[in-house]
């Protein structure tokens, strides 16, 4: 039998205090499956009584090697493995490989691609919220906001199902436009879900933004400020939290996010009711985004027309000797990018979420590499956490809404 | 190329002798290998570039010089624009110093390129392995690193294929 080698005294003397080694404070191991972590993650604790005065965190239990498995595959094949990484916004995933293998070959997606997008990674980002918020509240005891946003995040699982077929890994956005265009019982399904959300996010206010008990669990707990984010990386609501309105969406607008009318929301106290209140907003923003979207959806192909790089339709493919070398083309050796290295960036519900794409000429991506939000969160958790109780750890993994997929890849 | 990033460009190109290049609107930098804290606290502080926002490494193998480009990509809140800095880095196990005095975001960065690519980052605080096993061999993100697949086992020939299984050590 192999030994599985644990952390080592020597590894843990340059993390912990003086007062572990004399046995003054305690560690404690919390996870790798504990429920309140969400996910994979294992947290080395010390511990002063109920004080934490120390926290490591040890990723890569959810590690799939999907890095290297890409480089393996062509590019239209690697897609299907990337919605698995931040399987919370899987659209937002293939998004932004689609965008850096456009800006790679120079394809120009259509309008109604465009349009289409947004509404579906927006549709992602409320229902990666509604589970944030289900889950992090039940994490501070009020279990039936768990119960409530399930409801609503089911009626957007079932638009992802209407048009692409899965409920979470979609592979709908393709390099190019989309896999193909919306069924007409869409755009009702979408219009019913954004009247009905606000009506129901104010249910869910009514049971915590005001509530006593949520309120001494969140408020000035988990403080960091703008510095200590930018120094750690940390992107997404968490920084808007803290004061600094940054948003991928706004300040490098991609799919034609600069055509639509929104708020970047932000707060000032950088604590757990910040996050809140931030993300809370964020989806009302997100219903105003998807509302203008729907009102001037263009019509037209919603794939481009370039088919040495994308697969012709199948009605071609009958009637076009063309059309067929470049569907068997397409799908057995794949399309040629030219040689060069592209980085693009989406905002997903936890940040700025961008793919590092290098190609040598030849029909595999030569490196892919993500960027991604999970990481810098769990990396600044130590700072954000240290002087808390061990029972607001639990409101504060919740709180920065990290999934474990997106940052073990 | 964006006019805020021309003023940063051209003082790193005098300073450390960098190349210029651009693709698809993306302007890159090649610096030397023992240039990178300098420039990086350069254009942290003269060039408003507050966030690291990716590390990571290409392997070029079987080309030994460079074997690997460590990439770095610079980020401005204020000015909105990214800058990619590129470090050519030769033979099997190169070394190179760590960016964590500037940048407290590139600990787990660096590990992780440590832990996937091999790159040994002098000073760094804290490098032990970030996503594998510590006990792991190898470094998978080379391309000298076979992808590897699992064998099927059947009751027939369960011991048989588990005595020749890698376990970590390839």
């Amino acid at each position: 039998m192999r030994e599985i080698q644990e952390f080592t005294l020597d590894e843990l003397k340059t993390h912990l205090s003086e007062h572990a080694l004399s046995g003054q404070t305690v560690v404690l191991n919390m996870g790798p499956q504990h429920p309140s972590t969400h996910g994979v993650l294992r947290l080395i604790l010390e511990l002063d009584g109920e004080i934490i005065v120390n926290c490591i965190p040890d990723v890569g239990y959810l590690h799939t090697g999907i890095e290297k498995n890409m480089e393996a595959k062509t590019y239209q094949k690697a897609e299907v493995m990337i919605d698995r990484m931040d399987y919370m916004y899987a659209m937002g995933n293939t998004l932004v490989y689609s965008l850096a293998v456009e800006k790679l070959t120079g394809l120009q997606p259509p309008p109604r691609a465009d349009a289409i997008r947004v509404i579906l990674t927006e549709l992602s980002r409320i229902q990666s919220h509604l589970l944030w918020l289900g889950t992090s509240a039940m994490d501070l005891a009020a279990l039936s906001t768990f119960l409530y946003t399930m409801r609503e995040r089911e009626m957007v699982l079932d638009i992802f199902e209407l048009v692409s077929g899965a409920r979470m890994m979609t592979t709908f956005i393709r390099p190019g436009g989309l896999w193909r265009d919306v069924p007409v019982e869409f755009e009702g399904l979408v219009r019913n879900f954004t009247k009905v959300l606000p009506k129901r996010m104010v249910e869910y206010e009514s049971m915590l933004t005001h509530n006593p008990l949520f309120l001494d669990r969140t408020k000035g707990i988990g403080k960091i400020d703008t510095k200590t984010c930018l120094a750690y990386d940390v992107t997404g609501p968490t920084l808007r939290a803290s004061g600094l309105a940054q948003d991928v969406r706004k300040a490098n607008p991609y799919s034609g996010y600069d055509q639509y009318d929104f708020n970047i929301p932000t707060q000032n106290e950088g604590d757990v009711y910040a996050r809140y209140l931030v993300r809370l907003e964020e989806m009302r923003q997100s219903v105003r985004i998807i509302e203008q979207a729907l009102d001037k959806l263009p019509y037209g192909p919603v794939r481009d027309q370039n088919y040495k790089y994308v697969p012709p339709p199948r009605s071609e493919i009958g009637v076009s000797m063309e059309a067929l070398i470049h569907h068997f083309k397409l799908w057995t050796e794949g399309f040629i990018p030219p040689i060069g290295a592209v980085y693009t960036a989406v905002e997903s519900p936890r940040g700025e979420m961008g793919v590092f794409l290098e190609s040598n000429g030849t029909p595999k991506p030569y490196r892919v590499h993500y960027r991604t939000p999970s990481g810098p969160l769990l990396h600044a958790l130590p700072v954000i956490a240290k002087g808390h109780f061990v029972a607001d750890m639990i409101g504060i993994i919740g709180s920065i809404d990290i999934v474990l997929g997106d940052c073990d890849r | 190329m964006n006019e805020i990033l021309i003023p940063a460009v051209e003082k790193i190109k005098q300073q450390f002798k960098a190349e210029v290049s651009e693709f698809r609107g993306e302007v890159t930098l090649m610096i030397p290998a023992n240039a990178n804290v300098e420039a990086a606290a350069i254009l942290r502080d003269e060039f408003a570039f507050d966030l690291l926002t990716v590390v990571t490494a290409v392997d070029y193998c079987p080309q030994t010089s460079p074997r690997f480009h460590l990439v770095y990509i610079f980020y401005s809140t204020v000015n909105k624009v990214y800058l990619n800095v590129r470090v050519p880095l030769d033979g099997d196990t190169p070394g190179i110093r760590t960016l964590e005095t500037v940048y407290p975001s590139a600990n787990w960065r660096e590990r992780e390129v440590w832990d996937l690519f091999g790159i040994h980052f002098e000073g760094h605080s804290d490098l032990r392995r970030l996503l594998l096993p510590p006990d792991w061999k190898g470094h998978p993100l080379r391309k000298d690193y076979p992808l590897g697949y699992e064998e099927v086992q059947f009751t027939f020939n369960f011991d048989e294929i588990d005595t020749r299984k890698p376990k970590g050590e390839l």
